[in-house]
């Protein structure tokens, strides 16, 4: 779904600040695996909070996104029970999905359409590329989404000589930007509608060249272009936001229309669908139908929901293929701790009250899938090490929004004990090895009460270097905390050896 | 009642003020104190970075430590932290069980059932809000993510306060908002730790408030160190500290808390 057109924030008056550095308007480039890009989390986010532009931007649209769900969902009654039966039915799907999957293909061939089962990105990039080629064509629209962002699939067209065109006004921003999307829900959460205007103006042919930065401009600018790329198109591709098994219907939830254009207009629909998009029956969409627009966009309802079931002849697209895409989701299915990740609709809901996220941005996090949710659904997708476990105070926000009821904040301590022995295997860093033998002694001290009396002592010898009560300065690795922090002064007595000396006295 | 008291690690070593007060406090309300002497930590720690089997001797010790509640011998076990409170509730079984010590896991469980963080104790079991303090300062009260998220404390160290004569409660712009503390978070990400922790020092510094309070020292740690790199003048004190100061024994805000030095919570005996 997407809503937004960008950043709400128009840029500071005084003209481009210090951050904003010339020749910013190309973004962050197509990266050969979308899910594995860019420098740690805790380099590139340390870069994006130099950029004091985006962090505005950033906390200005996150805060305004989280007021208005908080109002939405605030109005209605039975929220949690909704939560409840939503993670109820994701469960179950989870626990059936083999069965599911085989009820949704013969429900969709039964009405007409093509199902494509795709092991991997490169499977389902060439099911879609041939399908395309077939048609003798070398551009297609598409609906944004989540599950082609994931697999590359407009660079693998590219590659075949087929234009790939987004059609979500956002989308297309990040698109024609050459960027990658920050945000599930806002692709372009990073860029202000000055950004938007420049990109505009460099990159979309048929751009006005008196067009200005107002929001209503730059949409009727994007209107325009795509309106002649609808007309034209012979094949289209979307995502789903729903797959329903007892009767083969795909469902696009969104809110420009451009989705209803590109389900309705051409010949040819091609969707790409992630496996564990799936609800058992016509009637559980009642229950995410209310979820999602409510956690996504804040509204109550979404403008646009396109159901459709196969082929109808003589209505809409004659021709209609699903691929179904597993791309490592059978392997986080296997895990018990870690599969409740699989339950996400992509709601968004937890970037925007992550306080992390907030600040950093979600590029920062490498992966078309930022934020809480790609913390825990990036990892283990790829089954690589990775740093994004640790990109979290563990606060607790996420699971309190999340309208599927996913607890990331266990699943994230899951996935860094899984860290932790994966580094425990190989040789590990430096960094790696201080931690393990800072645990390891940790471990020993805490683990006895006469030991931890002896340990607890210890702090008191910093006492030397503290001033005023507080010590400003230490060596690393305390200076991570003295940098921006003072600490305070330890005591010159322990609880425990306070206690002791009252218990003697009495 | 007959309280053990579980006074965390980190306060044990670094702010032992928080469970003198504590004990002060509970005693002024009648009640017996105890400390088990074998404890050291609940593991947290070791749970929330990823080494859960370092994790597992911590966790037995705490489990051994306060398993005699369960036989009676203490009535219920108090602990001024939601953040630890937090650990034995939703973590220690669930380590335990890993390692499979299936027995052990079953006893954390029994324990963590009889184990309250202060504001719920005082509210919840003991049944009292107005613990009869008195503390005349302007306070604002930063709801740390643990005692709100994972215990849902709701509004019980607000009602705590609003009691305490004296007192003036300061709203919290973005309260809810975590101060990026994070246990190790704040060491492995420090700069957005610290991108977090410069808001949070905002927001306290424009309740015009002369002391920040929470259930947490952890948390107190992170923010009232970026109050004192700021020179705001923002005192951090932990809510059972500011339950503790009577008319009798007022507890005058320090540089880090109460009770090191001048004015102490420490009751003469």
């Amino acid at each position: 779904m997407s809503t937004f057109l960008g950043m709400p924030a128009a840029r500071d008056r005084r003209g481009p600040g210090p951050d904003a550095a010339p020749g910013t308007l190309s973004g962050v480039g197509r990266p050969e695996d979308p899910l594995h890009w860019g420098a740690s989390f805790p380099d590139a986010a340390k870069a994006a909070l130099d950029n004091g532009q985006l962090r505005r931007n950033l906390g200005k649209a996150t805060s305004t996104i989280r007021t208005k769900r908080a109002r939405v969902v605030g109005e209605v009654p039975d929220w949690e029970a909704l939560r409840d039966a939503g993670s109820a039915v994701k469960t179950d799907v989870m626990a059936r999905l083999p069965e599911l999957l085989e009820e949704l293909e013969r429900n969709v061939t039964a009405r007409g359409g093509v199902v494509h089962w795709a092991r991997d990105a490169a499977e389902a990039n060439r099911i879609v590329a041939d399908l395309v080629r077939a048609r003798d064509t070398d551009e297609v629209v598409k609906v944004k989404s989540m599950a082609t962002q994931e697999i590359g699939l407009n660079e693998a067209l590219a590659e075949e000589g087929i234009a790939a065109v987004e059609t979500d006004l956002a989308e297309l921003i990040v698109q024609l930007a050459d960027d990658m999307p920050s945000h599930i829900l806002v692709p372009a959460i990073h860029r202000n509608r000055t950004e938007i205007r420049d990109i505009f103006l460099e990159r979309m042919a048929d751009a006005p060249p008196d067009l200005t930065d107002v929001p209503r401009e730059l949409a009727m600018a994007a209107r325009a272009h795509l309106r002649r790329k609808f007309l034209s198109a012979k094949v289209a591709i979307s995502g789903a936001n729903f797959a329903v098994a007892d009767t083969g219907t795909l469902a696009v939830v969104e809110s420009e229309g451009n989705g209803r254009m590109c389900l309705t207009m051409p010949e040819t629909l091609i969707t790409v669908m992630g496996i564990e998009k799936l609800i058992p029956t016509f009637d559980d969409l009642e229950v995410f139908l209310q979820l999602l627009p409510r956690s996504s966009t804040g509204e109550r309802m979404n403008p646009y929901t396109s159901m459709w079931t196969g082929v109808t002849p003589g209505d809409g697209p004659q021709e209609f293929h699903l691929v179904l895409l597993d791309n490592g989701r059978t392997k986080v299915l296997a895990d018990e701790a870690g599969r409740a990740a699989l339950h996400c609709i992509r709601c968004s809901a937890c970037l925007n009250v992550c306080p992390v996220y907030e600040r950093v941005g979600g590029h920062a996090y490498g992966s078309v899938y930022p934020g809480p949710i790609g913390a825990i659904l990036t990892p283990q997708l790829t089954g690589e090490e990775s740093d994004l476990p640790y990109a979290s105070t563990l606060c607790g926000a996420c699971y309190e929004v999340c309208p599927v009821k996913i607890d990331i904040p266990s699943i994230l301590v899951e996935l860094r004990a899984r860290e932790v022995s994966m580094t425990a295997g190989s040789a590990g860093d430096t960094a790696d090895r201080v931690w393990s033998a800072a645990m390891k002694a940790a471990s020993f001290a805490m683990a006895d009460g006469a030991r931890f009396r002896r340990a607890a002592r210890v702090p008191r010898l910093l006492r030397a270097i503290s001033r005023n009560g507080v010590i400003r300065k230490l060596p690393f690795p305390g200076s991570l905390w003295t940098r921006s922090r003072d600490l305070m002064e330890p005591p010159k007595q322990t609880f425990r050896d306070w206690w002791d000396g009252r218990e003697d006295q009495r | 009642m007959r309280i053990a008291l579980a006074a965390t690690c980190i306060a044990d070593a670094m702010f032992p003020q928080a469970p003198r007060a504590v004990v002060t406090l509970l005693e002024r309300l009648g009640h017996e104190v105890v400390f088990p002497a074998g404890q050291a930590c609940c593991g947290q720690m070791h749970v929330n970075t990823g080494y859960l089997a370092d994790a597992v001797p911590v966790v037995q010790n705490h489990v051994r430590t306060f398993a005699p509640v369960t036989d009676g011998e203490w009535d219920a076990v108090v602990v001024p932290s939601g953040s630890c409170t937090g650990s034995i509730r939703h973590q220690q079984s669930m380590v335990l069980e890993r390692a499979g010590l299936h027995s052990e896991a079953r006893a954390a469980a029994a324990v963590a059932e009889l184990t309250y963080e202060l504001s719920e104790l005082l509210v919840d079991v003991l049944g009292v809000t107005d613990v009869g303090a008195w503390f005349p300062h302007r306070v604002t009260y930063h709801p740390t993510c643990h005692s709100l998220r994972m215990l849902g404390v709701g509004d019980k160290p607000e009602r705590l306060l609003r009691a305490v004569e004296g007192l003036e409660l300061a709203p919290l712009a973005e309260a809810e908002g975590c101060c990026g503390f994070g246990g190790t978070f704040s060491l492995k990400n420090a700069e957005t730790s610290a991108a977090m922790l410069d808001d949070k020092v905002a927001t306290v510094v424009d309740t015009g408030a002369e002391v920040l309070t929470a259930g947490d020292w952890s948390c107190l740690m992170h923010i009232g160190g970026g109050l004192s790199r700021g020179g705001t003048g923002v005192r951090p004190m932990h809510l059972a500290e500011i339950l503790a100061s009577t008319r009798e024994s007022p507890v005058v805000p320090g540089r880090h808390g109460s009770g090191r030095s001048g004015a102490t919570t420490e009751v003469a005996r």
